[in-house]
C-alpha cells in the first residue's frame, strides 16, 4: 500500500531510506544526512514543486532533524504546507511543524490563522489535524485566539473531535490554568460522554485537576466508581479490550483517580472497596497487563483509607510479584511493598529475603528500587546497615545524578536516625569523601556544628573524645589525594578548632598539615581561607597557652603569599593571622578563646565602649562622624553594589521584583565566610579608609576589619570575623541550640548495637548466612531468625514441584522463595503477552532464532533454491525465499526496475506464488505483497547490508 | 504529564522515530537519545525493562532489531507503559501487516499519525485499534 494514494514515494526518497537503513555507523549516517541537507537546500526552494513532492521533502526534513541535524532552512515550507487543501498534505504539514517548532517560535504566528480556519472546517479530519496542532503549538498568549472554537468543538457530533477538543482544553489548562479556570466544568460534563474514548481521554485532565484540588471533586467518587465497575464488567466495546482485559488503560487511570480521592477520606474510600476488591479477584495475573492493573490496585489500596481485606489481597499480589522470576514483576513488587509498608509495616518481614536478593541483584534498576524501599523503611534500629549499604553503592556508581540523590538520602537518614554522634561523623566522612562536591553545603555546616556541640552539655568527656577521634580521622583522610572542597573545609575547620585541643598532636603537626592543604588545593580559595583561619586559631591557642610559637617556614611563606593575594578575603585573613601572632597572650586569649565556637556572641551594635575614645578624639579637634546618608561626594557602598549589579545582569528592563533579602544561613563559620565574600565587592582602596572610619560607630559591618587594628578589648566577642555580621550570628546561635536539642533526642542508641552490625558486615563464608544476618539487621532484631525458616517453608511448599536452579549457589530457603511462582509466565521482553504462547518459545531469544533462520535459509537457498522456506512461515524465511527465487533473474532487472516506476506491480506478480503459498504470514497478503514489491523496487533485500530492517517486529 | 517522549531506535542506536511531549532543543535531544540508548542497549533481557535516567524513567521493549523507548514521569505505572508499547506495535502491525523496521522508515508520517491518535499532551488518550487506525486509513483514501 506504500505506493498507493497520497503516500507516493519517489525513488530518491526510497534511496535515502535505503542508505540510512544500511548505514553502519553514526559517521556514515551523518555523511548521508549532510548530503541530504545540501540536496534539499537546493531543491526545496525551486519554484512550482508539486505538492506530493513537497510533502516528501518535508518528511525528508523530519528525517534530518530526527537524526540530529538542523533543518531550520525548511521550516517555512512546512508552515506553508499547513495551508494546503489536500488533507494528507495538510496533516503532514502540521505534523512536521509540531515536530520542528516549539510553542514560542516566531513562525507559529503564521500558523495560528490556519488553525483557526481549520477548526471551522466541515471535514472532521481537518478539524482533528488542527486540534493536534493546537495541543502542541498554542502558548499562553495564543490561547484566546482558538479558545472559543475549541469550546464549540466540545459538542461536535464526531467523538474523535470531542476527544481532541477536550485534550486541547487540557493543554490550555496545563499552559495557563487561569485562562481556562472558568471552563473546567466542561471536563466533568465530558466524563459523561456517550463515547468511551472521549470519557477515557477526559480522565487525563480530571486526574490533574483532582491532584491539585481533591476536595472539589469528592462528589464524583460515585461516578468514577460506577464507571470503573462498568469497565471491569466488560460493558465497554470490545474494541477497548487488550489481551482479554477490558479497557485496562482506562481502569488504571480510574484507579489512579480513586487513589487521590480516597486518600485520608474514610467515607469516599468505603465506596471504592467493592469495586477494587472485584478487580483484585478478576484480574488475569498471568498477563503483563493484568499485573499492571493489579499493581495500580495496590497503589490505590495503599493510598485510600485502609481496608483489611483489600490490604490482604494487595499483600498476596505483592508476594506473587516478589517471588516471580521476572525482574519487571520483582521491580513492581518492591515498589508496591514500599507503598504498603506505610500502612502495614509487618508485611516487609515475610519478604525480607526476596528484598535482599533484589538488593544484591546485578540489575541496577532493581537495586535502586530496593534502596528506595529501604529508605522508606529505615528506623533507628537498621539505619546503620542501610546507610552503610547505600554508601557502598554510592561509591560504586558513576552517575552523578543518582549519586547526588543517594548521598542526600544517606545524609538525611543519618541526620534523622543516627544512633551515635561517632557513627554520624564517620558516616558523614564517607559521604563527603566520595560525594563531597555533590552534597548540599548545609550538610557540612551541620557536621561542623555537631562536632562543636557534641552530645550535649553533660558529658564533656565524650565530647572531647568525639573531637579527638574526628581530628584523628581527618589527619588520616588528608593523606588521600583529591578530596572534595566541602570536605576540606570541614576538615580545616575541625583541625583549627580542635587539632591541638587534646594534646595528642603538636601545633606544628597540625599547622604543617594545614599548610599542605592550602598548597595542594591552591586553586580553591575557599579551602585556602578555611586553612588560613585554622592556622590563626592554632597559633592563637598556642600563644594564649604561653607557649612559644615558631611559625613553620611553609606557613610563613603561605602567609606572605596571601598577604599579597588578589582575593581581599584571603588577604585579610593573612593580615589577621599576622596581627594575631604579634599579640600578647592576654589579648589573644580574648579575641580567640579556645573551644568557644558555640558561645553566643553578644554584639554591642552601638559600639558604646568607644564613646570615651571618640569623645577624647573630638576634644582634640577631630571631625565628628557624618552618617553615610548625609555625606556628599562619596559613593556609599550599597550604591556601588547596586550599580555593579545592574550592569552585570540587566540589558533591558527588569520585570521581576528585586529579590528578598536572603535568610541567614544556619551555621556560623561558613556564614562568616559567605558573608565576607559577599560583602567584599567593595573596591580595594576603600579598605584602609574604612578601617579608619570605624571611629564612627554606626557601620556595624566594618567592625570586623577594624577590630584587629583597634584592639577593641571591650568587645564581648571573640575570634575575629564573626562580628562581621553581628545580627545574623546571634540568630545562628539560637538555631544551633534547637538543632542540638533534636539531634540529642535521636542519638539514643547504644554502642553495642553498633558492634552487632559491624559484625554483620564482615564477610562471611556462607552466603546465605550473611544474607540472614543482613535480613535480621534490616528487618528487625533476632526474633526474626525464628521467623525466617517459617516463611521459607511456606514458600517451599507452594513451589515443591518447581525445579530448582542448580547453577545458583544459594540457600534452599532462598531458592524456594525465589521460585515460588511456578505457573507464572516470565513476561519476557519479547513476550507477546498472549496466554497461548508456549513457555519453550519464551525461553528462547526469538531474535536469535530469526538470525538462525536467516542463516539456514540462506545456506539452503544457496544450495538449492526453495525448500527451506517450508520450515517456517516466518517473514524472514519468506524474504529469503523470494530473494532466492527471483534474485538471480532479477539481478539485472532490479537496476532498471528502480528507474522505472511502472515496474511496481511486476515483481509483485512474479512473487505471487510464493506469497500466496505462505499466506499464513500476515493478516493481509495483499499488503505484504505490495510491501514486498516496494522493497525490491528500492533494491533493498534481506540478504543485503541490514537484514534487520525486514524483521517482523512481532516475531 | 505522564509520557515525556517516545523513541524508536534500532540496535545500532539509530533513531527511527522520535516524538517529544515537552520541548527539547536539537542538542538536548541528541544528547538524551545517545545516553539513553547506550544505557538500554547495555542491558540484557533478564534485567528489568525499566531504567532510570536523570529525572526520567525509561520503559523499553525490544522487538526484533528495534527498541521502543518511552520516557515517563516517576509516578507512572511502568508495566502499563510496557503494555502500551506493545499495543502500539500491535496497532502498527495491524496496519502494515507484519510490521518491520523498514515499514516505519518508509511511512514515518503514518507511524506518527498513529501516535498522534494514541497520545496527546503526554497522556494515553486512545487504546482502541479501530479508533486509532480509522483516521489514518481515511487519509490514505484522499
Amino acid at each position: 500500500m506504500g505506493s498507493q494514494g497520497g503516500f507516493y514515494q519517489s525513488k530518491e526518497f526510497l534511496d535515502l531510506v535505503k542508505s540510512i537503513g544500511e548505514a553502519r555507523s553514526k559517521a556514515e549516517e551523518d555523511r548521508i544526512v549532510l548530503n541530504e541537507i545540501e540536496t534539499l537546500k537546493r531543491r526545496i526552494s525551486e519554484p512550482d514543486i508539486p505538492k506530493r513532492k513537497m510533502k516528501e521533502y518535508i518528511i525528508r526534513l523530519v528525517y534530518i532533524e530526527m537524526l540530529g541535524h538542523d533543518a531550520s532552512f525548511g521550516y517555512i515550507h512546512a508552515v506553508k504546507m499547513t495551508h494546503d487543501d489536500s488533507l494528507l498534505v495538510k496533516r503532514t504539514g502540521y505534523l512536521a511543524v509540531t515536530l520542528f517548532l516549539n510553542e514560542d517560535h516566531d513562525l507559529i504566528i503564521l500558523i495560528v490563522n490556519t488553525i483557526q480556519k481549520d477548526l471551522k472546517s466541515d471535514n472532521y479530519l481537518v478539524v482533528c489535524a488542527a486540534l493536534n496542532a493546537v495541543c502542541k503549538l498554542i502558548n499562553e498568549e495564543t490561547i484566546p485566539a482558538v479558545l472559543p472554537q475549541v469550546m464549540e468543538l466540545l459538542a461536535h457530533p464526531k467523538e474523535a473531535v470531542r476527544k481532541k477538543a477536550i485534550m486541547a482544553l487540557h493543554r490550555f489548562y496545563q499552559k495557563s490554568p487561569s485562562s481556562v479556570s472558568h471552563l473546567v466544568s466542561n471536563f466533568r460534563k465530558r466524563l459523561c460522554d456517550n463515547d468511551p474514548g472521549v470519557m477515557g481521554a477526559t480522565l487525563c485532565p480530571l486526574f490533574e485537576l483532582i491532584a491539585r484540588d481533591v476536595n472539589s471533586y469528592k462528589d464524583l467518587v460515585i461516578s468514577f466508581v460506577s464507571i470503573l465497575k462498568q469497565v471491569a464488567e466488560r460493558r465497554l466495546s470490545k474494541a477497548y479490550d487488550y489481551h482479554q482485559m477490558p479497557a485496562p488503560f482506562i481502569q488504571i487511570k480510574l484507579l489512579k483517580i480513586l487513589a487521590l480521592l480516597g486518600s485520608g477520606d474514610k467515607q469516599a474510600s468505603e465506596n471504592m472497596y467493592t469495586v477494587v476488591g472485584d478487580i483484585f479477584r478478576k484480574c488475569d495475573s498471568s498477563s503483563n497487563i493484568g499485573n499492571a492493573v493489579l499493581y495500580e490496585c495496590i497503589c490505590c489500596v495503599s493510598s485510600i483509607y485502609p481496608n483489611p481485606k483489600l490490604l490482604e489481597s494487595a499483600a498476596d499480589v505483592i508476594s506473587r510479584f516478589l517471588k516471580s522470576d521476572s525482574h519487571n514483576l520483582k521491580y513492581m513488587g518492591i515498589d508496591a511493598l514500599g507503598r504498603l509498608i506505610k500502612i502495614s509495616p509487618e508485611i516487609a518481614e515475610q519478604h525480607q529475603l526476596a528484598v535482599i536478593d533484589c538488593l544484591e541483584d546485578p540489575d541496577d534498576t532493581l537495586k535502586r528500587k530496593t534502596f528506595e524501599l529501604l529508605y522508606k523503611m529505615t528506623k533507628s534500629t537498621n539505619v546503620e546497615v542501610i546507610v552503610d549499604r547505600m554508601i557502598d553503592y554510592m561509591i560504586s556508581i558513576n552517575d552523578n545524578h543518582y549519586k547526588t540523590e543517594i548521598a542526600s538520602r544517606c545524609v538525611e537518614l543519618a541526620e534523622q536516625f543516627a544512633p551515635s554522634n561517632q557513627w554520624f561523623i564517620q558516616t558523614m566522612n564517607r559521604v563527603f569523601e566520595h560525594a563531597g562536591d555533590l552534597v548540599n553545603i548545609k550538610v557540612a555546616h551541620n557536621l561542623m556544628r555537631l562536632i562543636a556541640e557534641g552530645f550535649g552539655e553533660d558529658d564533656d568527656n565524650a565530647d572531647t573524645k568525639l573531637r579527638s577521634s574526628a581530628v584523628e580521622s581527618y589527619l588520616r583522610i588528608l593523606g588521600e589525594p583529591k578530596l572534595p572542597s566541602v570536605f576540606l573545609q570541614v576538615i580545616c575547620w575541625v583541625l583549627g578548632e580542635y587539632g591541638t585541643a587534646d594534646g595528642m598532636f603538636s601545633a606544628s603537626d597540625i599547622t604543617g598539615k594545614l599548610c599542605d592543604v592550602a598548597e595542594a588545593y591552591s586553586n580553591d580559595e575557599t579551602v585556602k581561607a578555611y586553612a588560613t583561619t585554622a592556622l590563626m586559631k592554632i597559633y592563637a591557642f598556642e600563644i594564649a597557652a604561653w607557649r612559644k610559637v615558631d611559625m613553620l617556614p611553609e606557613c610563613q611563606s603561605l602567609m606572605e603569599e596571601l598577604l599579597a593575594s588578589h582575593s581581599t578575603d584571603l588577604q585579610q585573613r593573612a593580615y589577621e593571622l599576622q596581627a594575631v601572632i604579634g599579640l600578647d597572650a592576654h589579648a589573644v586569649a580574648c579575641i580567640m578563646p579556645s573551644d568557644a565556637s558555640c558561645e553566643d556572641i553578644e554584639v554591642d551594635r552601638d559600639l558604646s565602649f568607644l564613646n570615651d575614645y571618640i569623645q577624647e578624639a573630638i576634644e582634640k579637634g577631630a571631625q565628628p562622624y557624618i552618617p553615610e546618608s548625609e555625606r556628599s561626594g562619596m559613593l556609599n557602598i550599597s550604591n556601588f553594589r547596586n550599580q555593579d549589579h545592574h550592569e552585570a545582569s540587566s540589558h533591558g528592563l527588569r520585570f521581576e521584583a528585586y529579590e528578598l533579602p536572603k535568610p541567614a544561613v544556619q551555621s556560623r563559620i561558613p556564614q562568616t565566610l559567605i558573608a565576607s565574600t559577599e560583602i567584599v565587592p567593595v573596591p580595594e582602596p576603600m579598605y584602609p579608609r574604612e578601617s579608619y572610619q570605624t571611629t564612627m560607630p554606626s557601620i556595624p559591618s566594618d567592625a570586623g576589619s577594624a577590630e584587629l587594628k583597634l584592639r577593641l578589648e571591650g568587645v564581648q566577642k571573640k575570634w575575629g570575623r564573626s562580628t562581621y555580621t553581628p545580627a545574623t550570628s546571634t540568630s545562628n546561635s539560637t538555631s544551633q541550640k534547637t538543632v542540638n536539642g533534636t539531634s540529642q533526642g535521636d542519638g539514643a542508641s547504644t554502642v553495642s548495637s553498633m558492634r552487632e552490625t559491624y559484625d554483620s558486615r564482615k564477610p562471611q563464608v556462607e552466603v546465605s548466612h550473611e544474607k540472614q544476618k543482613l535480613a535480621a539487621s534490616l528487618f528487625g532484631g533476632s526474633s526474626k531468625t525464628e521467623k525466617r525458616p517459617a516463611t521459607g517453608h511456606k514458600a517451599a511448599k507452594a513451589s515443591s514441584h518447581v525445579v530448582e536452579k542448580s547453577h545458583v549457589p544459594k540457600s534452599s530457603m532462598e531458592v524456594a522463595s525465589e521460585k515460588a511462582a511456578p505457573a507464572q509466565q516470565p513476561p519476557d521482553l519479547l513476550d507477546l503477552g498472549e496466554p497461548t504462547a508456549t513457555s519453550t518459545a519464551l525461553q528462547l531469544d526469538p531474535f536469535k532464532q530469526l538470525e538462525g533462520l536467516l542463516d539456514a535459509t540462506e545456506v539452503a537457498s544457496a544450495v538449492n533454491g526453495a525448500p527451506a522456506a517450508s520450515r517456517s512461515p516466518d517473514i524472514m524465511a519468506l524474504y529469503a525465499d523470494t530473494a532466492a527465487g527471483i534474485h538471480n533473474k532479477n539481478d539485472a532487472d532490479l537496476l532498471s526496475g528502480l528507474s522505472n516506476p511502472s515496474v511496481t506491480n511486476m515483481p509483485g506478480t512474479t512473487a505471487m506464488p510464493q506469497v500466496t503459498q505462505s499466506s499464513s504470514k500476515g493478516p493481509n497478503p495483499k499488503d505484504s505483497l505490495e510491501k514486498d514489491a516496494l522493497v525490491r523496487q528500492m533494491g533493498v533485500n534481506p540478504s543485503s547490508q541490514n537484514p534487520n530492517l525486514f524483521k517482523d517486529l512481532l516475531g | 504529564m505522564g509520557i515525556r517522549f517516545i523513541l524508536m531506535v534500532n540496535k545500532q542506536g539509530q533513531t527511527r522515530l522520535a516524538q517529544y511531549y515537552e520541548w527539547l532543543t536539537l542538542e538536548e535531544r541528541r544528547a538524551l537519545e545517545g545516553e539513553i540508548v547506550r544505557k538500554c542497549l547495555a542491558r540484557n533481557e533478564q534485567q528489568c525493562s525499566f531504567v532510570e535516567h536523570r529525572n526520567y524513567k525509561i520503559v523499553y521493549r525490544r522487538y526484533a532489531s528495534l527498541f521502543f523507548l518511552v520516557g515517563v514521569d516517576n509516578d507512572e505505572n511502568e508495566l502499563a507503559i510496557l503494555e502500551f508499547i506493545h499495543l502500539l506495535v500491535e496497532t502498527m502491525d495491524r496496519h502494515f501487516g507484519n510490521v518491520c523496521e523498514l515499514d516505519i522508515m518508509l511511512h514515518l508520517e503514518k507511524a506518527h499519525f498513529m501516535l498522534e491518535e494514541m497520545v496527546m499532551n503526554g497522556c494515553i488518550v486512545e487504546t482502541s485499534k479501530a479508533n486509532i487506525l480509522t483516521p489514518v486509513q481515511l487519509l490514505e483514501k484522499t
